[in-house]
């Protein structure tokens, strides 16, 4: 298995709040091959940027892997130090994030920033990586780069911003690009430019793309493979057309009922996943999605359901699929 | 559909705002609305689409008067709540009555509610504010009826905003906005901070209760395909300007403007066999700050049918077919 | 294939549908916690702002209840027990315990004029705390009141109000206080003939200078503070929503803004007090402050640097005690900013 480029097995993580203790991650395995587009599905608080951090080595205070691995291309990220986690940030794996305007520095240009990613992890001096930097812009679709490298992030639009964060993502190659929600704070129009440019560019670096979102539209288009979470779990994972026509779980199956089909004649009712996410804080002894689940049985109040792989790479987790297979084995032995 | 029940107009509305920091001799304006007109009949829902920063949320704040309109001319129920007026005498109705018919929804269920308040005090206030209940007790059934209705209970009165999920957050809202008992309201973006599990609930309920008390919605998204759902009719907006408007199912298979067209194929599709097929057509460049709008057609910046006609004039509101009414001099190219 | 191989028998009745009502078991809301009451045991959490609590309460108990029943007043003189060490007695004293009498002990000892230092400074300090605490009520009031119109209104009300704070800022506060307490002085002498305002003898000119002072120059910073909470909510959503329907100001002003702007308000306020405390201890040090007899901390401080050398207790308690008080308003404000503010809620 050590031969994906990521492999997350068996990841635990939790957040000791004053509270209580938070299980953000609950059992996730996980993995990605290079080149790959691996598409994480989730509404708030499913543990989808959790994971994304965690492979970056980051957990935010007061989270702590409980249990598991996170191997990134031959690195176990739990057993490195600040210092080794800091070479394999922006050099092999680097992220790009919702917000551009937070995630820039408002007191450099454009051009500082991006060059201090350069300084940071090659051996080029400051006009080499001066020429660079207007080379990734340029990359990035960005027009006249000689000018806006000198240009503060407020002087930018939001899709502009969010191609800066892209070409400092850029800056060494990396093998790995997180992307966590990069088009939610866009407009459509500005959306449809962010992901034809990851796209463009992943074929033309031959990179790995985690895209982390919660809309559903976005990843079929753009992914090969898409694991769906819920309350910390993946819930069900595989390839997009295994997630989009042959559903297994419940919860992706409501997840793509509830979203309004635009090319419909007759508006039709849409099928609300009913309830409201879990808290967290007390999660439910058996399956988390359990009290909204149309089709809910005794056990799946009592007990978390196990993995159940129908193909290689096409799991989930749901008692309906043991229910299934419980009632063949009676079958066959009447 | 001069036949039709007229609810709510709108006549050649504009909304200026002065720029902070702009010169006192000289002030910039934003104009945030800049001539719109629209008319929705009762129990209809018209849906306004668009961008950031392309007029939307103005105009349905401004439709409300709780903005002060720059220009323009307002009717619901077939009186004149505002009229700038073309001698420049100001016609203002008494908002107060009005209050209890026109309501509002919020986009952020997060900030729309006093985090200081229970939830039981914030759908009451519009019954201390109108006077509707007549002892303690019927105005404490009063709410609970209102809970009820948007399908929370009584359990639910004493509790602070913070301690619900987004979702029942937006439940409070609406029914603070129900309590009223209004017959037309502005739904200002109310799902577009929600999770997509619970978009389609408040959904279904929008819809429900439109049925159920013959609502009249003014519905503003930029998710055309959330719009085209709910609504019979649609306006396409851009930089503060109508561009396009026709029934909900002609401007999805028959639009016209070059920039509902790039809307429409910018939406992503969760059909992978579909959106693999489907060519993008990806617009270039940004979307203008609307201090300073591109002279002529505003799209035209970004249009990919543009000529030098674009920057010189401004394209005529023309009917393109009964019912649907386009803003571009090029629409013979774009089919 | 299976990743976890089933370590307990499944039973047909375990896939029975689940009903409502056991579905709905599981959806268990957290118990409700108000505001005052979430923000109260968040305060009592806070070790550090409780430790100052304790400590203001005890100092507020030796200085307004302890002196009323303390053996010694604090002008009283005695004859012969003139700058004695602590926990000494003089000759008379020593007389009087030889002779079986019990005599309250000089904890601190006396000062030059033969009065008992410990009741001194308990009085001292009742003056300072006194005085903070009204500096900050009156500071609280106009600067709230200033600064929510100025907020609320707008435009050029607002362009106004707030240049008459900026112009404030620069008058230079101790020039001013010993300017208004030359110029009051013959008034208030005059007042203070009559019955009903003998107070203004005891106090003295001085410090009845600092309270107008107080009013006239230091609620510009509550003001502005005010004022910026205020802009941010009347933005704010929920009082768009309440315009909607048809709220009066008024009632915009009581339901949303003053009931949003309450948490600023006390940490501000108590803020406030360690600084008027402040305040009024350093000009009663350059003797602008209270008159004789009465003391306040810094009043007591001054008159000790004289005999510094010989007798340091005298300047080291009050010193002590001022920065105590002080310490400990700033940490238990910062403790109560951390009880109210909602972006700490954890």
């Amino acid at each position: 298995m050590s031969e994906h480029l990521v492999d997350i097995r068996n990841l635990h993580l939790s957040f000791f709040t004053p509270a209580g203790e938070v299980k953000a991650l609950n059992d996730v395995s996980l993995f990605l091959d290079e080149g790959e587009v691996l598409g994480v599905v989730g509404e708030s608080g499913s543990g989808k940027s959790v994971t994304a951090s965690a492979i970056m080595g980051i957990t935010a205070d007061p989270g702590r892997i409980v249990s598991g691995k996170v191997i990134f291309n031959g690195h176990d990220i739990g057993s490195l130090d600040e210092k080794e986690l800091r070479k394999i940030r922006g050099k092999e794996v680097s992220m790009i994030f919702q917000d551009p305007m937070t995630s820039l520095n408002p007191v450099y240009t454009v051009g500082n920033q991006i060059e201090e990613a350069i300084l940071l992890h090659t051996d080029k001096n400051k006009q080499e990586a001066r020429e660079r930097a207007v080379e990734l812009l340029r990359l990035v679709g960005i027009n006249e780069p000689e000018k806006r490298i000198k240009q503060y992030p407020h002087e930018l639009s939001g899709g502009m911003r969010q191609r800066v964060m892209i070409a400092i993502a850029l800056a060494c190659e990396p093998k790995l690009l997180i992307a966590d929600e990069p088009t939610t704070a866009l407009d459509v129009t500005i959306q449809a430019q962010i992901l034809e440019l990851i796209m463009e560019l992943k074929h033309k670096l031959g990179m790995a793309v985690i895209l982390i979102t919660h809309d559903l539209g976005i990843v079929s288009s753009m992914c090969d493979r898409i694991a769906v979470m819920y309350a910390g779990k993946v819930i069900e994972c595989g390839t997009t057309d295994d997630i989009f026509y042959n559903t297994k779980h419940e919860y992706t199956k409501g997840l793509l009922r509830s979203v309004p089909n635009l090319y419909e004649e007759e508006s039709t009712r849409l099928v609300a996943i009913e309830g409201t996410p879990v808290d967290m804080l007390n999660p439910p002894a058996g399956c988390p999605f359990a009290p909204r689940c149309p089709q809910c049985m005794k056990i799946c109040l009592k007990e978390m359901p196990p993995y159940h792989e129908f193909s290689d790479i096409h799991y989930s987790a749901c008692w309906l699929t043991q229910k299934a297979e419980f009632e063949e084995a009676g079958k066959g032995e009447e | 559909m001069a036949n039709q029940d007229i609810l709510v107009e709108v006549q050649h509305l504009k909304q200026y705002f002065p720029v902070a920091g702009s010169s006192i001799f000289k002030k910039a304006y934003v104009k945030a609305v800049d001539d719109v007109s629209f008319a929705i009949p009762r129990g209809t829902t018209l849906g306004l689409v668009g961008e950031s920063g392309c007029g939307k949320t103005t105009t349905g704040r401004t439709l409300l008067q709780l903005y002060e309109p720059t220009a323009g001319r307002i009717i619901y129920d077939g009186e004149t709540i505002f009229d700038s007026g073309l001698d420049g005498k100001k016609v203002k109705a008494n908002m107060l009555p009005y209050r209890r018919k026109m309501q509002i929804v919020f986009q952020d269920p997060y900030a729309s509610l006093n985090p200081r308040m229970t939830v039981g005090d914030i759908v009451g206030e519009a019954i201390d504010i109108h006077h509707l209940a007549a002892s303690r007790e019927d105005r404490r059934d009063k709410i609970i009826k209102m809970l009820e209705r948007v399908g929370l209970n009584s359990e639910h009165a004493n509790r602070y905003p913070h301690e619900f999920s987004g979702g029942q957050r937006q439940r409070v809202g609406i029914a603070r906005a129900l309590a009223v008992d209004p017959e037309f309201i502005v739904c200002d973006e109310p799902i577009s901070a929600l999770d997509v599990s619970i978009q389609a609930q408040v959904i279904n309920m929008l819809e429900d209760l439109q049925h159920e008390f013959g609502l009249t919605y003014l519905f503003i998204a930029h998710d055309l395909s959330v719009v085209k759902h709910i609504s019979s009719r649609i306006g396409v907006m851009y930089l503060g300007k109508m561009v396009e408007m026709a029934d909900s199912n002609e401007i999805t298979f028959h639009c016209c403007h070059p920039y509902t067209k790039s809307l429409i194929s910018a939406i992503p599709i969760a059909d992978p066999k579909i959106s693999r097929a489907s060519k993008r057509i990806v617009l270039e460049g940004d979307i203008p700050s609307p201090v300073n709008p591109p002279s002529g057609c505003h799209f035209r910046t970004r249009c990919p049918y543009a000529t030098p006609l674009c920057a010189e004039k401004e394209p005529e509101w023309k009917e393109v077919s009964p019912g649907h009414f386009c803003a571009c001099h090029h629409l013979d190219q774009v089919k | 294939m299976k990743r976890f191989p089933l370590s307990f028998q499944l039973k047909a009745e375990d896939f029975l549908p689940a009903s409502d009502a056991e579905k709905q078991e599981l959806v268990v809301m957290r118990e409700s916690v108000g505001f005052w009451k979430d923000s109260l045991r968040r305060l009592v959490r806070n070790k550090v702002a409780m430790v100052s609590l304790v400590v203001i309460v005890i100092i507020m108990f030796f200085s307004f209840i302890v002196p009323s029943f303390y053996p010694y007043s604090y002008e009283q003189q005695q004859k012969g027990a003139e700058n004695m060490r602590p926990m000494t007695y003089s000759q008379e004293e020593q007389a009087r315990i030889d002779a079986g009498e019990k005599v309250f002990p000089h904890f601190l000892g006396t000062d030059k004029l033969g009065r008992d230092y410990a009741v001194r400074i308990m009085v001292g300090s009742r003056i300072s705390l006194t005085v903070g605490l009204i500096a900050a009520a009156i500071i609280l009031f106009i600067g709230a009141l200033y600064g929510s119109i100025a907020a609320f209104f707008g435009g050029w009300v607002d362009i106004i109000m707030m240049r008459i704070v900026d112009i404030i800022y620069t008058i230079p506060d101790v020039l001013l206080i010993v300017l208004i307490s030359f110029a009051i002085r013959r008034p208030l002498e005059q007042l203070s003939e009559q019955p009903a305002f003998h107070w203004i003898h005891t106090v003295g000119p001085n410090l009845v200078s600092i309270f107008i002072v107080f009013a006239l120059l230091y609620w510009v910073g509550m003001a502005r503070i005010v004022r910026s909470q205020v802009l941010v909510l009347r933005e704010s959503e929920y009082v768009t929503a309440a315009r909607a329907l048809g709220a009066g100001n008024g009632r915009i002003v009581r339901k949303h803004l003053l009931t949003n702007c309450i948490g600023t308000l006390i940490v501000t306020t108590t803020l406030q007090i360690p600084s008027s405390i402040f305040t009024e201890s350093y000009l009663s040090f350059l003797g602008l402050g209270v008159a004789a007899p009465l003391p306040s901390l810094g009043s007591l401080a001054s008159s000790a640097i004289n005999g510094m050398n010989t007798y340091p207790y005298l300047l080291v308690a009050p010193a002590v005690l001022i920065s105590l008080i002080i310490l400990s308003f700033n940490l238990f404000g910062d403790g109560l900013r951390d009880a109210f503010d909602p972006k700490m809620k954890k």
